[in-house]
């Protein structure tokens, strides 16, 4: 089946070229950070993570996402998913392979990365994230891989597969979960220290998660013979709007926890990122942006004549993701560092190199996501 | 090379049987006599633990004393990076609003604001930054000590966001070009990529000697002792003294004591 990579279109070469050109310019930056060491990053020892676990953060809840077309599809027998179920779990493959990606260019010692398989450490949450994410790529890999290739030969797939998606749609949840786990167990970060860190970061994935979905399935219909089908890119922009509600409100709810208490050190992140604490105020403008593009989200979404019309759905959903993409994948790993534990506001803002990085780890993430979309396509399109 | 079944199985079966010998080789070069004798000039204990007299800092040192932070830095070949963003602190000063944040209140002597506070590692009872690393390359080691493998961590930087007291200190870049001080040879500087601080001079406890800190300050504002032992020096200041720690509501149990 691999073979359908290797012939396509000018375009899919182009895209490719294009993608391998980002790619080369961040491995590159990657070469001169591992001469350099982390100092050509924006991070400092008050700022300890930035952008790269930031980016992390984020395509973790992506990744999940792909449950939200495998449950109703496998669970509630929803038929209209069933010919882009493929579609989610390859955007969860290639999620996952930048989520590893932003994981080993964050890491001060790289070549020492097999010390978490050769010390395996139970108490850390690191420890147990390292394990789902492997295991949800695998999962990912086998389950989209095997259906696909049986949907080719036109036979059903093989009968071991069947308890492996099941096994993927609590294993999605867990990765999310346990990626939350990671800052909301952490007695020196206040703003992360939260019970609703795992559910706002469920419901923050499974509305970024479709919009990218939704986009990536239009894309597919306009530029390959396979059709996604319209029915279910409305019912995932459904999902998507509930979603996006739920993030929202959640994010509320930190807002009244915080300033009707008024306990400073429950106030201070939030302060910081959308007003601005003791003069610092780098993060402001991103913030407001998410808040208006999360409103203009949820009035397009709100209307259900959106979800009908491709120009204003693709408009919602750009915003959708762009909105979440602020929200988790910049403030909310930043923030937690801000104020320090001495209780002083050290800002950060990525270098170019780090940039540079992050958009080579992104274009890797496509450039994977482009090959395995077009092995889905063209197997799609044989057997139509 | 040319291979049929039988010889891939017999191969096969061979290395089998090295395998499951590796357990009796194990089992047989056993031994019950310890690999390393202990320094019986070793200093033991059970909790090692600091108290910081402030008080008596402010009233006896000389102004703008640093011999221990000196001391400190020489004996662990500790960088002088120069810059606020990329700083490796081991044993340094900060003012009480910033070391007790939260407690600071409106109208607190003049002393207590303006003077500076010695603030180090913690060496918690219950350390986040152990709980989190997912190598064990920082780890509590029996005598209570927050200690540090700087051959194996590979700098996820999971211990700093799981501090809450700022101690944890990462190699931005090659920290060896900036070392101020003259080289100490029997202690290890370390490589770029790496987190590090302060490790209670635990080098120095094995033969024998009271960490370095405590051993610099001539008016003796720094004790060091067993926290498990009621005999110890530190013991009977706690008994005699009011004192405070750093953010003891988040139950890390901090072992560093301050009088005010």
């Amino acid at each position: 089946m691999l073979d359908r990579a290797f012939t396509g279109s000018q375009r899919y070469y182009r895209l490719l070229m294009g993608l391998l050109v980002f790619m080369g310019l961040g491995f590159a930056a990657y070469l001169f950070q591992l001469n350099k060491g982390l100092t050509i990053t924006g991070m400092g020892r008050d700022v300890s993570w930035g952008i790269y676990i930031a980016q992390f953060t984020f395509l973790v809840g992506v990744a999940a996402s792909a449950v939200m077309v495998v449950l109703p599809y496998y669970l509630h027998n929803i038929k209209v998913f069933g010919k882009i179920t493929i579609l989610g779990e390859f955007l969860a493959v290639a999620s996952v392979t930048m989520c590893l990606l932003f994981i080993i260019v964050d890491l001060g010692k790289p070549m020492r990365l097999l010390n978490v398989l050769l010390y395996p450490t139970p108490n850390s949450i690191l420890f147990w994230d390292m394990i789902v994410l492997n295991g949800y790529l695998f999962l990912n890999i086998l389950i989209g891989w095997n259906v696909l290739d049986a949907e080719r030969k036109g036979v059903p797939y093989p009968h071991w597969v069947k308890p492996l998606i099941y096994l993927s749609i609590p294993w999605a949840i867990s990765i999310h979960t346990v990626t939350a786990f990671l800052y909301a167990g952490l007695p020196a970060r206040h703003y992360w220290l939260t019970a609703i860190m795992a559910a706002r970061f469920l419901s923050s994935a499974f509305c970024s998660g479709p919009a990218l979905l939704i986009l990536l399935a239009y894309t597919v219909k306009k530029y390959t013979k396979f059709d996604p089908g319209q029915e279910a890119i409305e019912k995932l922009s459904i999902i998507m709007t509930y979603a996006m509600i739920i993030s929202v409100f959640f994010v509320g709810l930190e807002f009244f926890t915080a300033f009707y208490s008024q306990i400073p050190s429950h106030m201070h992140s939030l302060v910081y990122l959308f007003k601005g604490l003791e003069g610092h105020r780098f993060l402001v403008p991103f913030m407001w942006l998410f808040a208006a593009l999360a409103v203009f989200a949820l009035v397009m979404l709100l209307n259900p004549n959106t979800k009908r019309d491709e120009k204003k759905l693709k408009i919602a959903c750009v915003a959708v993701f762009f909105s979440m993409w602020l929200e988790k994948g910049l403030g909310l790993i930043v923030a937690g560092f801000i104020p320090n534990p001495f209780d002083q506001v050290r800002e950060y803002s990525p270098s170019i190199p780090e940039i540079m990085i992050a958009l080579g780890v992104w274009a890797t993430g496509f450039f994977v996501l482009t090959v395995l979309y077009k092995i889905a396509t063209s197997v799609k399109e044989e057997v139509a | 090379m040319d291979t049929n079944r039988r010889s891939f199985l017999k191969l096969g079966g061979l290395c089998a049987l090295g395998l499951g010998a590796l357990p009796v080789v194990d089992a047989l070069g056993k031994s019950d006599l310890p690999q390393v004798m202990n320094n019986p000039q070793a200093l033991v204990g059970k909790r090692w633990a600091m108290v910081v007299d402030m008080k008596k800092c402010w009233e006896k040192g000389k102004p703008g004393c640093k011999d221990c932070i000196l001391a400190c830095h020489v004996t662990h070949n500790v960088p002088d990076i120069g810059s606020i963003k990329e700083e490796v602190k081991w044993l340094w000063t900060e003012p009480f609003e910033n070391a007790f944040p939260g407690q600071e209140s409106q109208f607190l002597p003049t002393e207590v604001m303006e003077k500076p506070f010695m603030v180090l590692c913690n060496h918690c009872a219950q350390a986040p930054c152990v709980r989190v690393c997912p190598t064990q390359a920082t780890f509590k080691r029996a005598d209570g000590i927050t200690m540090m493998d700087f051959h194996r961590c590979i700098g996820c930087r999971y211990c700093m966001a799981g501090c809450p007291y700022g101690a944890r200190s990462f190699n931005w870049k090659d920290p060896r070009n900036f070392i101020k001080t003259e080289l100490n040879m029997t202690f290890p500087t370390r490589e770029r990529g790496v987190v590090e601080k302060c490790n209670f001079c635990d080098e120095r406890l094995g033969v024998g000697k009271i960490p370095a800190c405590v051993e610099a300050c001539k008016d003796g504002c720094l004790h060091f002792g067993d926290l498990q032992d009621p005999n110890s020096e530190v013991r009977k200041i706690l008994a005699s003294h009011f004192t405070i720690r750093r953010k003891p509501e988040l139950g890390t149990d901090p072992s560093v004591y301050y009088i005010i």
